[in-house]
């Protein structure tokens, strides 16, 4: 009976308004047959790490439109180390100059997709992100 | 150390990591619910449950903070949201709701998938509530999906079960249906700043006045399983109707007072060990049932099987039929 899902956070940290994309993903998600908890606009990183370790999730989606991203995932990285979650792979979506990108994922994360991305290469990188933090 | 004596231990990593484990069903899972099984039994079990968009999550936000500033007990939440039936994906959301909760140590939220139950919560809600009881945790508050007319199994795992209502979702004979309406201990109607309040509150009292008090009686495949209540008359537990604006905090102490008093009620009445009673045995059952499931489909015949299901589908035998020749070997 045992049943293994993979249960994905799909979080809005940071001041900006737009959560269509983050909906979309977590949809997909959705549909793929994850379990994703959804936590809704302007999160801090506290609230985000506090959601992560509570809910004992897979993988965390970020969707970070406002710029301010440099600031918020050194940050929510940080957290997660200090909760004894590192296993857990992070991903951004959202607006990220390419020149910020290889200093994102030096930081730590595993993914960055931009508009236009598609959903099952998402899904994809997901589901091998979860697997690895199983294993 | 192991994983449930961190728990023991107040540590919350091993708590979130047992949860998973006991929803997944995973013999380490079975493993830590024997262990931590001898350390339940102290929290008090709040149902919360309502149609959809009435404010259930708005609602279990305010009664979490209200118990956190007015109490030192820690308050845990176990919020079930629906899975496809197609894809068994889900959404769950509970906890845009409940944002002023974070920062809390004393508080732990966890989001659940209904995973194909029926009955408005989970099959493993039950044993995810266990862990919770083990670890301290002395209120535990189970909200429940976005509940129709009979999604009443919370009633049965829960002490107290509150259900909302908010204006303007039907008359007064959706009110005297059977169903969710008599599960209540305390009724809710939320968003009583909406027009129509009055309309809502006096359909349900005039529900409560119709109703005779009766027992509690579960039907139990079958098996009608009372829990009992005095016959006394003035021991009898009318449902209090409280008003609440649960995005606003407003009428959020009253609720947590008829709650109080309920529990108070349980206590003296003895349905608090009546409803223990009833709970442990219903689970007992179900894991019988499903391990009985579990054995019979191990030991037979893979092609008789199959074949059954042929007769059964080209209506050369009924499924009761099917059955008897199943369980006697053929």
């Amino acid at each position: 009976m045992t049943e293994k899902k993979i249960r994905v956070l799909v979080a809005k940290p940071g001041l900006d308004g737009h959560d269509r994309g983050a909906k979309v993903v977590a949809r997909a998600l959705r549909d793929a047959g994850m379990e994703v908890i959804y936590t809704g606009l302007r999160q801090t990183p506290e609230m985000i790490a506090e959601a992560a370790l509570q809910e004992d999730v897979d993988v965390i989606g970020l969707s970070i439109l406002s710029g301010a991203h440099m600031a918020l995932a050194p940050r929510i990285l940080e957290l997660l180390q200090k909760n004894g979650q590192e296993r857990v792979k992070v991903f951004i979506g959202g607006i990220i100059p390419d020149e910020d990108m290889p200093r994102l994922k030096e930081m730590g994360i595993t993914g960055i997709y931009g508009p236009g991305a598609s959903t099952e290469d998402i899904i994809k990188d997901v589901r091998e992100a979860a697997q690895l933090r199983n294993t | 150390m192991s994983l449930t004596q961190s728990l023991l231990e107040g540590n919350r990593l091993a708590l979130a990591r047992l949860l998973t484990q006991v929803e997944n069903d995973s013999p380490e899972g079975r493993a830590a619910l024997a262990e931590l099984f001898p350390h339940t039994g102290k929290a008090h079990l709040i149902g919360i449950t309502g149609a959809p968009g009435t404010g259930k999550s708005s609602l279990v936000n305010q009664l979490a903070l209200h118990y956190r500033r007015n109490t030192d007990k820690k308050v845990a939440i176990v919020a079930v949201d629906p899975s496809s039936p197609f894809t068994g994906g889900a959404v769950l959301g509970d906890r845009v709701r409940m944002r002023d909760l974070s920062g809390d140590d004393g508080v732990f939220i966890r989001s659940m998938a209904s995973r194909g139950s029926l009955g408005g919560i989970a099959l493993k809600t039950a044993s995810l509530v266990q862990v919770f009881d083990a670890a301290g945790y002395e209120v535990i508050i189970i909200e429940t999906v976005g509940a129709g007319q009979s999604e009443v199994d919370v009633a049965r795992l829960a002490h107290t079960t509150v259900v909302v209502e908010a204006p303007g979702l039907g008359d007064d004979i959706q009110a005297i249906k059977a169903g969710i309406l008599e599960i209540a201990d305390v009724l809710v109607v939320n968003k009583a700043d909406r027009p129509g309040v009055e309309n809502t509150e006096r359909a349900l009292r005039s529900t409560l006045e119709l109703a005779h008090p009766t027992k509690r009686v579960f039907r139990h495949h079958g098996k009608a399983m009372t829990i009992a209540g005095s016959t006394i008359d003035s021991s009898v537990w009318i449902p209090p109707i409280n008003k609440t604006v649960a995005t606003g905090g407003q009428g959020i102490a009253e609720v947590a007072e008829s709650i109080a008093k309920h529990a108070a009620h349980l206590r003296q009445s003895g349905d608090w060990a009546a409803r223990d009673r009833a709970r442990l045995v219903s689970e007992m059952e179900a894991l019988l049932r499903e391990t009985l499931m579990d054995r019979f489909l191990q030991n037979v015949q893979q092609e008789n099987y199959e074949e059954m299901i042929e007769k059964i589908v080209n209506r050369n035998i009924s499924p009761h039929e099917a059955v008897k020749l199943l369980l006697n070997g053929k």
